[in-house]
């Protein structure tokens, strides 16, 4: 379960930017590379339960999940890796060379002051 | 009000990976990440790299264990400095605490520093400690199935050893297609088959740490 530790990685970060803190978080957007492994639900439970007693309290969590991309090195062909089935989708073979998979980030949040 | 952040998650425990290489670069240490499911054999693995080499190179153990020093004293009755890190419950190790950790040994001459991560192929992947290279360990009581359901392990890794040979015979483990979902997923990982009980194989493993260990540390490609 490393998203509960990337939960109160993200209510850290979160905190530590609010301008002022009259308000509350109603919506946070994250988005994580393939290899991150970041498990939707897991994530979201994780969350909630990071952002009780917090300003984040019920805000909803939305995940975005990047493309690995990949290059075909017997036919140049680029397109998004696929974990479960690593090979070209035009010429078949499995000499692929993949791309840097995007880290986790925290892209934006939505504040409502009161 | 939105507010666009465009943040890194991690970056704390990236901002204590990136100081903790530069430590283990400058002091010319091969600071290896030990990355596996619970019960792969690493700790065994770990003794019997400090009988065979201790003699020729210096080595520390780093362990990560949820609960218990039991490890740490294993490795320690080979003779080898151990620290235990006891995470309480989480189930992967963070930079930070590798810091800490390395603040209580010696590091005078080390040649090698093997982390012992915390049983577990899924968390600790996400989580740079600042090592020069990571061993991802699979062992064939486990299933030949580990490497699709677990990418971003044998992805990041550099070497792979695929331990408890000896038993492959007896369970419904294939070698060869371990070891092709592994290289479908990370081309240049270096795939050691090894028992750690019945030393096969182990002779090539100690040959690549020698290799790439102490005053020549660089990262193994
Ligand atoms: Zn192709």
């Amino acid at each position: 379960m490393h998203e509960a530790m990337v939960a109160e990685s993200i209510i850290d970060s979160i905190l530590s930017q609010v301008p002022n803190k009259h308000g509350r978080v109603i919506r946070v957007v994250i988005s994580c590379g393939q290899i991150n492994a970041i498990n939707d639900e897991a994530m979201k439970f994780a969350f909630d339960i990071a952002a009780e007693e917090t300003i984040c309290k019920d805000a909803k969590l939305k995940i975005k999940h990047i493309p690995l991309k990949a290059t075909c090195e017997n036919c140049s062909k680029k397109f998004n890796y696929d974990l479960y089935d690593p090979c070209c989708p035009k010429c078949s073979k499995n000499d692929i060379k993949i791309g840097e998979d995007a880290p986790l980030l925290l892209e934006e949040i939505e504040f409502e002051e009161n | 009000m939105k507010i666009k952040l465009a943040q890194k998650i991690l970056a704390k425990n990236d901002d204590y990976a990136s100081a903790n290489r530069k430590f283990f670069k400058r002091n010319n240490i091969l600071c290896i990440n030990m990355i596996s499911s619970p019960g792969s054999g690493k700790t065994t693995i770990l003794e019997q790299t400090a009988k065979a080499l201790k003699k020729k190179i210096k080595i520390a153990v780093i362990e990560g264990d949820l609960y218990t020093e039991r490890d740490a004293e294993r490795i320690r009755k080979t003779g080898l400095q151990a620290i235990q890190i006891e995470t309480k419950g989480a189930c992967h190790l963070n930079a930070d605490q590798i810091t800490k950790a390395v603040h209580k040994l010696d590091t005078e001459n080390l040649d090698v520093l093997v982390i012992e991560n915390v049983g577990n192929l899924v968390c600790p992947s996400d989580f740079d400690l600042g090592e020069i290279a990571r061993v991802v360990v699979l062992s064939t009581t486990e299933g030949d199935d580990k490497c699709v359901k677990y990418p971003g392990s044998f992805a990041k890794a550099d070497v792979l050893l695929i331990n408890k040979i000896d038993l492959a015979k007896h369970l419904d483990f294939s070698i060869a297609k371990a070891k092709r979902d592994a290289r479908k997923l990370n081309k240049h990982l270096k795939i050691f088959e090894i028992s750690a009980k019945t030393l096969a194989g182990l002779d090539k493993w100690f040959n690549w740490l020698i290799m790439f260990s102490g005053r020549r540390a660089r990262r193994p490609k």
